[in-house]
């Protein structure tokens, strides 16, 4: 399918970042951002597949009404370590930590990311965060849920809580660090010619989302701190028998991890803004609103944490306010949504892989965040706050929405990432798989929770039986879809279709390097003269209608 | 395009003296106040002092005054950011009210319990 | 290993190198505002819910030893500040000289700092460590660093405060939650600063700083000055809460 005017290309560049330097050393003391994207690679599909574990315990579990598998305590520490892994350890990282820093530098045209050193650091200290929460793990694990409310964590509970807060705290730092480096880069590392207006909406989303891990993360982390200490030397803020607030708790939490989902989700937009123009062949709608959108959603993200606390007997009138600001919220995401449609409208649509998982995610989204808005109207919340409906919520936005984008941006850049194509078919049908897994899992959770079953609870009426049994099968379908991209993406990496550089063709900075980059990525600083998304003024990319013309890059100014 | 984050503006060790004397009488100012009684405004002055001398440090100690627009803009976000945080907090303990349609004072006694039945 | 001075292999320019660094740590330092905005929201909400207690908390802080840590803090913010302009204009000696200063006023904060901790440790006024607000003044001869009429004022506050808030031992244990977790995270920031300054110093010593290069002690200030916002905010909030009778 690749339409470039050049020959096909048939082996690897001689020299690129992956051979450059060989041994363990040459990986763990790197500072090439592309082969620490790399390193993140590995651990957050580490910690999704610890993640996943207890999700297959969960569902298992909840086959039967009266919960053969597990005892009470035990299904709460599986919930509990379910939620900390997969949100702390795979979501957080996982675009901004693998394919941000992967693609970052080489999309402004910079050689590396502005911190170097302090990238890989930051991969050091998620390591560190995960080993105290796997320590967490081994020592009987967590049974706090992953929202760690006060006084029970700081108090009554008898797990292993300590390590586990000690381990979200330290990873926390490896967020705020990712986001300082993105944020500085795009301010001070772009190629000349690259001006803000040129950026790809990737680096704008991945902006967006530095805004909120820098604003974010540093509250979420005083707020464990605080945590921390009250269960280990008795402070007590958030202890009522020493008269603290439960409640102030929640605020400090909630002010975090509401914008901690849109550091979830902003990137996965971001990826679904590349896929749309790609596969469609046409410039992306309305790109100044999408890049907006993106900076709206951030920071009006912020305002709304409080809808997390609808029934906590706060203040109505607050509740009111924060309802309001959530509707607000889904206004710029909505405008994505029309943004990336009318792309598609009058273009060139192609369906290979990335397509799939892009549409996937529009229409997933769709629904998680319709019912996001269902679940910010303050009557309806009172019925299913803490029930099947949020969960399915929840689940449509980040495993829909976010774990979507996610394998696109896999799929779409895994020949930039290792100069191979993956196999289109198998990668196709995978998509499907997981695309029916995912509906049959989490829909019937919708009609769970409307009908009233709650969350975290270990036992349900018999009545619940046939939609739980529904959610355990999809759960079973959607593994298999999680695992064909796994086998067939390591499989590819060393045996697949030789790329070249420009596949698809896709228009972005990234696409003129030869796949894989080099170490330091271009050998001659690009000079940017074109539009993002440009799919008829590219002769270089050979989208035109003539051949190529002139030098493909000129030098800048005291080049190497 | 990068914006120069020092103009080569060097600010001179007689507006940090005149600051540093300002920041001392500023100190000065805000113990004396805090043994007059003034009320519900004690907290008002003690912030409105320290916030005219964090703003001092900030402008000339740290350069503010002298950095590009972007920069400027930058730490303003940081502290409205923080503003955000304990303002929209705040509107929540400010405006509870009980089941008999009386506001929660703000200084209430958590362990006391609630008010007895009017 | 990079030396300090050199230009990293990702910049084209020091120019740019320099713009780099001082936006990340202008960056960095706007976390810092929102990790201490968490805990002064906590201060704030329990201020107001129990303020008997913070009132009576606050006025068992020794204000003299607050307000000379204020104005050393101050003063070491002016030295590094001095610090920086010597290293614009070249004067190797005068920066060495600053940043010694500054140091030495860094450690004399912690130093003050630590007689404070240790005097709360001895009055039993660590929460969750037999906690006791009443101890010093139901057992004098035990806080023999408090004079007489110190006391006799304690007493008073005391009899006061148990009046407004029945449940006062419990109540102030926030206050001083409050108390050692805000100078707690301070004196944690202190102390990674005076870790920079020393390194500071070592490369001023090898004479690695002058007009055309000193990014480093230049972001290395900013750091050292928020720490000293911080101060300015913690010592009213802390110390002077209801200190007129």
């Amino acid at each position: 399918m690749s339409t470039t005017a050049t020959a096909p290309v048939q082996t690897l560049p001689e020299h690129h970042y992956l051979n450059a330097t060989y041994g363990i050393r040459s990986w763990l003391l790197t500072t090439d951002h592309k082969r620490i994207a790399l390193l993140y690679l590995a651990s957050v599909t580490f910690f999704f597949f610890i993640g996943g574990f207890f999700a297959m315990m969960i569902r298992l579990h909840l086959m039967t009404p009266n919960g053969l598998l597990l005892s009470a305590d035990t299904y709460n520490r599986m919930f509990t370590m379910h939620g900390v892994t997969m949100i702390f350890f795979f979501l957080i990282p996982s675009i901004p930590a693998v394919l941000g820093n992967f693609l970052i530098p080489l999309m402004v045209g910079a050689k590396d990311l502005a911190f170097p050193r302090v990238n890989l650091l930051s991969w050091y200290i998620y390591i560190i965060g995960g080993c105290f929460t796997l320590y967490s793990m081994i020592a009987g694990g967590l049974d706090t849920g992953w929202t760690f409310y006060t006084p029970f964590s700081t108090v009554y509970s008898n797990s292993a809580v300590a390590p586990a807060v000690l381990g979200v705290f330290i990873t926390g730092f490896s967020s705020i660090l990712t986001g300082l480096n993105f944020l500085v880069t795009v301010h001070t590392m772009r190629a000349p010619g690259m001006t803000w207006f040129r950026l790809p909406i990737f680096v704008w989303s991945h902006y967006a989302t530095s805004v909120v891990m820098i604003l974010g993360t540093p509250v979420i982390a005083i707020t464990l701190g605080l945590a921390a200490m009250e269960r280990v030397f008795g402070l007590g803020f958030f202890n009522p028998a020493m008269g603290g607030d439960p409640i102030l708790f929640q605020h400090l939490f909630w002010f975090y991890s509401h914008p901690a989902v849109y550091i979830m989700i902003l990137p996965a937009m971001g990826v679904v803004s590349e896929l749309i123009p790609t596969f469609a062949r046409k410039q992306i709608f309305g790109y100044g609103f999408v890049a907006a959108a993106s900076l709206a959603i951030a920071v009006i993200g912020f305002l709304v944490w409080a809808h997390h606390m609808f029934v906590t007997g706060q203040s109505t009138y607050a509740a009111l306010a924060f309802s309001l600001l959530t509707f607000v919220v889904a206004i710029p995401s909505a405008i994505k949504v029309f943004n990336w449609t009318a792309t598609l409208f009058g273009g060139s649509i192609s369906f290979d892989t990335p397509m799939l998982y892009a549409f996937g995610f529009i229409g997933l989204f769709i629904v998680g965040g319709l019912t996001g808005l269902f679940l910010g109207c303050l009557g309806v919340d009172m019925h299913v706050h803490d029930t099947y409906f949020v969960v399915a919520h929840f689940h449509y936005i980040m495993v829909g929405g976010a774990v979507m984008g996610y394998l696109g941006g896999m799929h779409f850049w895994w020949p930039k990432i290792t100069g191979r194509m993956y196999p289109e078919w198998i990668a196709r049908i995978a998509a499907l798989i997981l695309f029916v897994g995912f509906n049959l899992t989490f829909f019937p959770q919708f009609v769970l929770g409307y009908l009233g079953m709650p969350r975290r609870y270990h036992v349900y009426p018999p009545e619940f039986q046939v939609y739980n049994v529904m959610s355990t099968a999809g759960a079973s379908i959607l593994a298999v879809g999680y695992l064909l991209p796994m086998i067939y993406l390591t499989w590819a990496a060393f045996y697949g279709k030789v790329a070249g550089p420009n596949p698809w063709p896709a228009t972005g900075l990234e696409w003129r390097t030869p796949s894989p980059p080099p170490t330091e990525n271009f050998e001659v600083t690009p000079v940017v003269t074109w539009e993002p998304y440009d799919f008829h003024h590219r002769p270089d990319l050979g989208l035109e209608g003539g051949a190529p013309q002139g030098p493909a890059v000129a030098p800048a100014h005291g080049d190497d | 395009m990068s914006e120069n984050e020092h103009t080569n503006h060097i600010v001179q060790p007689g507006t940090y003296t005149a600051i540093i004397l300002t920041l001392l009488t500023l100190t000065a100012l805000t113990v004396a106040a805090a043994y007059v009684n003034l009320g519900p405004f004690n907290i008002v002055v003690a912030l409105a002092i320290a916030t005219i001398k964090a703003t001092l440090v900030v402008l000339f100690f740290m350069h503010a005054k002298f950095v590009p627009r972007r920069t400027q803009l930058i730490i303003i976000s940081g502290v409205f950011w923080l503003i955000i945080l304990l303002f929209m907090t705040l509107s929540d303990y400010v405006t509870r009210v009980d089941y008999r349609g009386v506001r929660f004072p703000i200084s209430q006694n958590f362990s006391a319990g609630l008010p007895p039945r009017a | 290993m990079h030396r300090t001075g050199a230009l990293y292999g990702q910049f084209k320019t020091l120019e740019q190198q320099k713009d780099t660094a001082t936006l990340g740590m202008w960056i960095f330092l706007v976390t810092e505002i929102m990790f201490f905005g968490g805990i002064m929201l906590a201060y704030t909400i329990n201020r107001h819910t129990y303020f008997p207690a913070f009132a009576m908390g606050s006025n068992t802080l020794s204000l003299f030893l607050g307000g000379t840590n204020t104005v050393v803090l101050l003063a070491s913010s002016f030295t590094m500040a001095m610090g920086v302009w010597s290293a614009q204009v070249g004067k190797k000696q005068l920066l060495t000289i600053f940043l010694s200063l500054t140091l030495v006023l860094g450690f004399v904060f912690l130093g003050i700092k630590y007689i404070e901790y240790a005097q709360k440790f001895h009055h039993h006024l660590v929460p969750g460590r037999n906690f006791d607000i009443t101890y010093c003044v139901n057992n004098p001869a035990r806080c023999d660093d408090l004079s007489p009429s110190e006391l006799e004022v304690e007493r008073e506050e005391l009899a006061k405060a148990l009046n407004a808030d029945p449940a006062l031992n419990s109540h102030a244990q926030l206050y001083y939650s409050a108390y050692f977790g805000m100078t707690g995270l301070h004196a944690l920031h202190m102390i990674i600063g005076a870790g920079l300054l020393l390194w500071l110093l070592k490369e001023s010593l090898a004479g690695r700083f002058d007009a055309q290069y000193n990014n480093p002690v230049d972001i290395i200030g900013l750091y050292w000055h928020f720490v000293d916002i911080v101060w300015i905010y913690l010592f009213p909030l802390l110390y002077l809460i209801d200190r007129h009778k």
